[in-house]
């Protein structure tokens, strides 16, 4: 049997080892590592809680086995079938599933007050109320935003912001009323209706803050989602006295918290702006004029003869990469460049694709060496050493605009600075805009060609030009 | 029992108790214990998640997704809500709701834990030097 001080001991090592998951990430050689740790803990948290927990019916056992049976098979099968493209949208249903296993854990403690030693039903302790209280409305915002940031991620619902009138006053309100619910609640030893009103409105709320916020915040979005679900682990960690639960609900929060402050750094955007949402839609930019300015246009010809007579050759990928899945096609391009004797690295922009980091995840997929793949700050220095930057689905990080135009909304925002390599290869499907509405200066600067035509295609095409 | 666990291990650890509270005029609740562990534990991550190379961020986000799924601790509890066998659920007290509740968290965090924790797997596989076998 299992003393009290064990067990807290017990709780305390999973937090440990939680710790070790995240520290083992700051490697690609530690990481794997790091993951097994992290497993490892769960295992040490589980076993312990059954053993406290010491279920005597036969039924409890079967529904724990049905419950983890069910939930792991679905768990397992999607984690080997999911594309890399998909990565985003993963995670936001997994988010979502956090949030919403919150409230149905703070509800059950609601109910049995007296199995988690927080006193009776209808006299739960007053601190208890206010943790769970907490716990229960961060993750019911938690469960919704995720579930709106899935939809809009799997395309199942328009990226585009939908802006309702009067939403920031219906936002504050909503809030003021979900204070007003806690703060009852709280007095009231533990209402079940209170309970639900709380988790309702929460609800409500999850999905108005989401739905204003365009498709092209949706790293800020999801990080934050990230750091939400933590919040929310945290207050139910405080329900339980659990040290376990409470330490990785720290770790969580902060990690979402410090993603989204790189994301939000790396556009050149408040918290608050992302927040407030409506960007990326509203936004009609100067791109009217466009057209008429002269543009060179080249062929995957012309590239393939380009890039095999340069010496150092940076490949700019962006999300158009992703959504062609040409990071296939784009490694056997840097393959055959490899051998005609070309030096290739990757340049990635810390906003590129849907979420942070999903460049890289991508690159590593099509078995891109990651010492071949550059941070932002590592390899601008190198650009005026390359003789051609070959950008492909990318536009805005990549736009002068953002160092020299002060009237440009991106004005401000750290750029991969492309112009400054001998050629600039820019593979896009139209001369239109990116997402930011922005009209991008370096489609007609004398060394930018624009190889124009979807980015799997084109690169296929390229490949086979270099063989020639 | 686990309000005792919680606290039991946080007094043995940092304070020989009576001396502590002698020293501040009164006892301490345990929700100040626990909240000492939180902010020490945000500091923690805190450095910890500056220290995670960017090219790792998207298996970040699927770890912290994995290990936030210990919230299971809290649906085996409540699956395990028992008062005197099956006849208590006939005159509800709560138990039967604490259960039903503690199920459908266990399944959901279920998925999370296989799910989190195995993608994470598979992507950090992915990640390769050069010249590492393919």
């Amino acid at each position: 049997m299992l003393t009290p001080n064990l067990v807290a001991l017990l709780y305390l090592a999973a937090g440990v080892l939680f710790i070790l998951a995240l520290r083992g990430l700051s490697s690609p050689a530690t990481s794997r590592r790091g993951n097994y740790s992290g497993m490892l803990g769960m295992a040490i948290a589980m076993g312990t809680t059954l053993a406290i927990a010491n279920p005597q019916i036969p039924l409890t056992w079967y529904l724990i086995a049905g419950g983890l049976g069910v939930g792991g098979l679905i768990g397992a099968v999607t984690a080997r079938r999911i594309p890399m493209t998909m990565m985003p949208e993963l995670v936001a249903a997994f988010h979502s599933l956090v949030g919403l296993a919150a409230v149905f854990v703070a509800a059950a403690a609601l109910y049995a007050p007296d199995s988690f030693g927080i006193g009776e039903r209808g006299a739960i302790h007053f601190a208890s109320l206010i943790e769970m209280s907490l716990g229960v409305a961060i993750g019911a915002i938690t469960f919704t935003g995720s579930v709106i940031a899935f939809l809009k991620l799997s395309g199942r619902m328009s990226g585009k912001p939908i802006i309702l009138p009067l939403r920031h006053v219906i936002n504050l309100a909503l809030f003021g009323l979900l204070v007003w619910l806690i703060y009852t609640f709280c007095l009231s030893g533990g209402a079940g209706w209170l309970f639900w009103a709380i988790a309702l409105t929460a609800m409500l709320f999850g999905v108005l803050i989401i739905i204003p916020i365009g498709g092209a915040d949706m790293p800020v979005v999801i990080s934050m989602l990230n750091s939400y679900s933590g919040w929310a682990a945290a207050g139910i960690g405080f329900t339980l006295s659990n040290i376990a639960l409470i330490v990785t609900g720290a770790l969580v929060g902060s990690s979402g918290a410090i993603l989204s402050y790189i994301m939000c750094k790396g556009m050149n955007r408040s918290f608050i702006s992302v927040i407030l949402g409506g960007f990326g839609g509203e936004v009609a930019g100067p791109a009217g004029g466009a057209e008429q300015k002269p543009v060179k246009l080249g062929s995957a010809e012309d590239a393939a003869y380009v890039m095999k007579n340069a010496s150092r050759v940076i490949i700019v990928p962006g999300y158009g990469m992703a959504v062609a899945q040409a990071q296939h096609a784009l490694r056997e391009m840097a393959d055959a460049l490899k051998k005609a004797g070309v030096e290739v690295k990757y340049a990635i922009h810390p906003v590129a694709g849907r979420m942070p980091g999903h460049m890289n995840v991508l690159l590593a997929e099509a078995n891109v060496p990651y010492d071949e793949v550059f941070e932002l700050e590592d390899i601008n220095s190198e650009m005026p050493q390359a003789d051609v930057v070959y950008v492909i689905g990318a536009n805005d990080v990549v736009n002068p605009a953002a160092e020299t135009d002060k009237t440009s909304p991106i004005y401000g925002m750290p750029v991969l600075q492309a112009w400054k390599a001998g050629t600039v290869l820019f593979n896009k499907r139209s001369l239109a805009s990116g997402y930011a509405g922005i009209d991008n200066p370096l489609f007609y600067n004398d060394n930018t060609v624009m190889v124009l035509g979807d980015a799997k295609k084109m690169t296929e095409e390229i490949v086979k030009a270099l063989a020639h | 029992m686990l309000k005792t666990a919680g606290i039991g291990f946080l007094a043995a650890a940092l304070v020989p108790a009576p001396a502590f509270a002698a020293g501040i005029g009164g006892a301490i609740e345990p929700v100040i214990y626990e909240l000492m562990v939180f902010v020490m534990a945000i500091f923690v991550g805190y450095y910890v998640v500056w220290s995670v190379t960017p090219a790792l961020h998207t298996p970040l986000m699927s770890v912290t997704n994995a290990i936030s799924s210990v919230i299971v601790v809290g649906a085996l509890l409540a699956v395990a809500v028992e008062h005197g066998g099956l006849d208590s659920f006939a005159n509800f007290d709560g138990s039967l709701a604490s259960k039903i509740f503690g199920l459908f968290a266990l399944a959901m965090v279920a998925v999370n834990i296989f799910g989190a924790f195995l993608v994470t797997q598979r992507m950090l596989s992915m990640y390769k030097k050069k010249g590492d076998k393919r």
